[in-house]
């Protein structure tokens, strides 16, 4: 008898691959053989056009890198500029990123679970998940007036102080939220046919993991204490009170367990931010204060000549960090998201490096799957969860 | 930090005597930068990643920098990570412009093959050894490589200004965006 | 359709005449009857606005998300806006099934043979909603991966500016579809025509 294997194209217009992503798959009856993603369908060239713009022009582009997580992108971008420039943020403005990366991450999560749990048929838990996310993007849509690019952090500080009545709404959300995800784990953590489908599949061991490297919760999942929260602290973090979940096989359930517990602590620390910012005061400093680096507030503008001066210098060229590079990285809800800078001494950086997470993150998906069935791909690419826009860029 | 970069330098030093490594100083150099010549890179990264203790077991990240009028013109950054010593460390290698090519490191870590992929297809530097050094973000097809300093950002005209009636040159505030001398090299 | 003449559908049993209480008392003849109840069941209209009505009121967009905008699509399918209230929630996986394009998200020069292949894929008649600046125009990203305009390799029927559009603004884009279509010329494809007997040159 003859046999041979056969090719399958999915992607790039297909339902479950998140996006523009393209697999090739060469398959043995049921069983994947090769696979092979193909990336590219969303090429942006936002690090060509970084290199035009300055470094306060370029943090409306990172909003579009990971459009799930804006604000981790945002603050990616401020902390590598300002590591370059050297300077700290006061407390108070570094509360309230924290505040807005942990809801941030809340709100990721949702969309990816919502989904991924349509990818593998439980299509009611979206409904759910898109709900808690509407709130999160009112809580953007109150502090910046978008809902979505927020473009809400700038370098050396935010670009508005909070609005009034804001810190009571995160409250109310943080508050109720862990009833939520109690909704969605009974939805799902017990369901019989999530069990099938996720248990066991796609498992990734923490030796492969490493060496491919993988960040984030696939990396947690597979049992490995990295957290860049931790490991790495940014923007005080090492001040709050968190606990790191981890999974112990690597497959996609653990992953899923991962990021539902990550969900819970978030809100945790949303929490414990919300006091801090509450007893820093709910209307003060929102940036640093050097007008070297950010715009001086209004009210200086129009009685200080020096004010002014400082104004018009940063609004026409930006501020000129000096000639050196730096690299910073946040933990982003999909793993480590890192900027790095090359500064000529102009106030446009010379070369802009985004190290996004699930670009390296999905260079694993072939060790997860190759020998596998072919319906597991999907649950596969589900649980490393990806970002067109970021692996593009 | 545990392990402190300078350690690094100090163990790569005594195990590999005679490279020329290089630190890399300058104003604002915020991250640990060893230079190292190219032919010497798979040697001292395998070491690094062995080593019991260093133990840099990821890759972090990996990219290309073009230095335009500077001689040699590019570099390739490695940000090399070790999650049980919490430690970052960088090493670059500088590329010529004539024959640019560094050895692959996909052998020690195999998430290098995107990263030396991509790097291939903004600047154009070939990685000797990769598996499968095709283009990745743009079309197969593309001519030239994107991110050098002489390629065009390749903007567009937008409506308002070319569909100006009278108006015959695109305005000057656009034009400023292109490099002067542009040059496009055959794949 | 607040003025009653402008609803296609008006039917002749529409408006029940009133009748004289003594009328009613009496006992309605089988014919009657009958009259009564074909009048109720029959309606008038043009073929155009009932194949329009249907067309507008039942749009099946294509699954196909591609950047921001997608997720700002996945949220009008979601429980705060839900879209179903205007008949356009069917969401295919299937360019076959589909009858409306949302370019939601920017469009690099590698996607945009991927994307006219899907538009040619989808079956007569269709349409095109642009979502979002990068589709609409290119929007912030001018250089050389982007597409500029999907209105270069496809016909756009409805532009919904933003970047990326709140929900309200794909809904309303959609809406401005609807009216285009209901004031649309159907087609009714080509007329079979007589095969010309070929005389014989003799």
């Amino acid at each position: 008898m003859r046999s041979e294997t056969m090719t399958l194209n999915m992607g790039p217009q297909h339902p479950s691959t998140h996006g523009v992503l393209r697999v090739a798959l060469e398959l043995d009856g049921e069983n994947v053989v090769a696979c092979k993603p193909i990336i590219g369908y969303l090429h942006t060239g936002m690090e060509k056009q970084a290199e035009y713009k300055t470094y306060t022009q370029s943090i409306p582009q990172t909003d579009r890198m990971d459009y799930l997580a804006p604000l981790s992108n945002n603050l990616a971008l401020c902390l590598s500029a300002e590591k370059l420039l050297d300077i700290t943020v006061p407390e108070r403005v570094q509360a309230i990123r924290v505040l807005l990366t942990e809801l941030t991450r809340i709100s990721a999560h949702c969309v990816w679970l919502g989904t991924h749990a349509i990818d593998i048929g439980a299509l009611t838990v979206f409904w759910y998940c898109f709900r808690e996310r509407e709130k999160v993007l009112s809580i953007y849509d109150m502090v910046c007036g978008a809902r979505m690019t927020a473009s809400y952090f700038r370098v050396g500080g935010l670009a508005m102080d909070i609005p009034a009545g804001f810190l009571e709404r995160c409250e109310k959300f943080v508050d109720e939220m862990p009833g939520h995800i109690d909704e969605y784990e009974s939805l799902l953590t017990k369901n019989p046919i999530w069990l099938a489908r996720t248990k066991g599949v796609a498992p990734l061991t923490a030796k492969d993991a490493l060496a491919w490297g993988v960040t984030g919760p696939s990396l947690r999942g597979s049992g490995v204490n990295w957290d860049l929260r931790k490991a790495e602290p940014y923007s005080g973090y090492e001040t709050y009170d968190f606990d790191v979940p981890l999974g112990k096989h690597g497959d996609a359930f653990d992953r899923f367990a991962v990021r539902v517990a990550e969900m819970r602590q978030a809100t945790r620390i949303a929490k414990q931010a919300i006091q801090r910012v509450r007893k820093l005061g709910e209307k003060g400093e929102y940036r640093l204060r050097d007008w070297k680096y950010v715009l001086p507030p209004k009210e200086e503008v129009k009685t200080s000549m020096e004010a002014l001066i400082h104004h018009f210098k940063i609004v026409a060229h930006g501020f000129f960090p000096p000639v050196g590079e730096a690299y910073h990285a946040v933990e982003a809800p999909k793993g480590e998201l890192g900027f790095y800078f090359v500064s000529d001494g102009s106030s446009r950086p010379w070369r802009m490096k985004v190290r996004s997470p699930s670009f390296v993150n999905l260079q694993a998906l072939p060790v997860m799957v190759e020998g596998k069935l072919v319906a597991d791909v999907i649950a596969a690419i589900g649980s490393i969860d990806i970002v067109l826009g970021e692996i593009d860029r | 930090m545990t392990l402190a970069p300078e350690r690094v330098e100090q163990r790569l030093r005594e195990q590999f005597p005679g490279v020329a490594f290089e630190r890399q100083r300058g104003e604002a150099v915020r991250d640990f930068t060893l230079f190292l010549p190219a032919d010497q890179l798979v040697g001292v990264c395998t070491f690094l990643r062995d080593d019991p203790e260093c133990g840099f077991e990821m890759l972090s990240w990996m990219g290309g920098v073009d230095l335009l009028p500077r001689v040699p013109r590019f570099e390739c950054v490695y940000s090399l990570l070790s999650v049980k010593q919490v430690t970052r460390f960088t090493l670059k290698v500088r590329v010529p412009e004539e024959q640019p090519r560094v050895p692959t490191v996909c052998g020690v870590w195999p998430t290098a093959n995107w990263h030396e992929r991509e790097t291939y297809d903004f600047y154009g530097i070939t990685f000797t050894g990769h598996p499968d050094l095709t283009r990745i973000l743009l079309p197969e097809d593309w001519v030239g490589w994107p991110l050098r300093k002489d390629s065009p950002l390749g903007y567009e005209e937008v409506a308002f200004t070319h569909n100006t009636p009278g108006r015959k040159l695109p305005s000057p505030a656009l034009k400023k965006l292109a490099p002067k001398k542009v040059r496009y090299r055959a794949q | 359709m607040t003025d009653p003449r402008d609803n296609p559908f008006r039917t002749l049993a529409e408006q029940a005449p009133s009748r004289p209480a003594a009328e009613l008392a009496m006992p309605m003849s089988e014919e009657d009857r009958l009259r009564d109840e074909l009048e109720r069941g029959i309606l008038f209209t043009t073929v155009e606005s009932l194949v329009n009505w249907a067309r507008a009121n039942a749009i099946w967009p294509l699954g196909f998300g591609l950047a921001c905008c997608a997720i700002e699509m996945m949220a009008i399918a979601g429980p705060r806006f839900d879209v179903s209230r205007f008949g356009a929630e069917v969401f295919r996986g299937s360019p076959r099934q589909a009858d409306l394009m949302i370019v939601a998200g920017r469009v690099s020069i590698k996607m945009a043979p991927v994307l006219r292949q899907l538009y040619d894929q989808m079956p007569d008649p269709k349409w095109v909603i642009a979502m979002g600046a990068c589709s609409s125009c290119g929007g912030m990203f001018n250089n050389y991966a982007i597409l500029q305009g999907v209105d270069k390799i496809v016909p756009v029927d409805v532009y919904v500016p933003g970047c990326p559009p709140r929900p309200e603004g794909l809904i309303h884009g959609i809406m401005k579809l609807q009216e285009k279509i209901l004031t649309s010329k159907i087609e009714l494809g080509p007329f079979p025509r007589k095969k010309k007997r070929k005389v014989a040159a003799s």
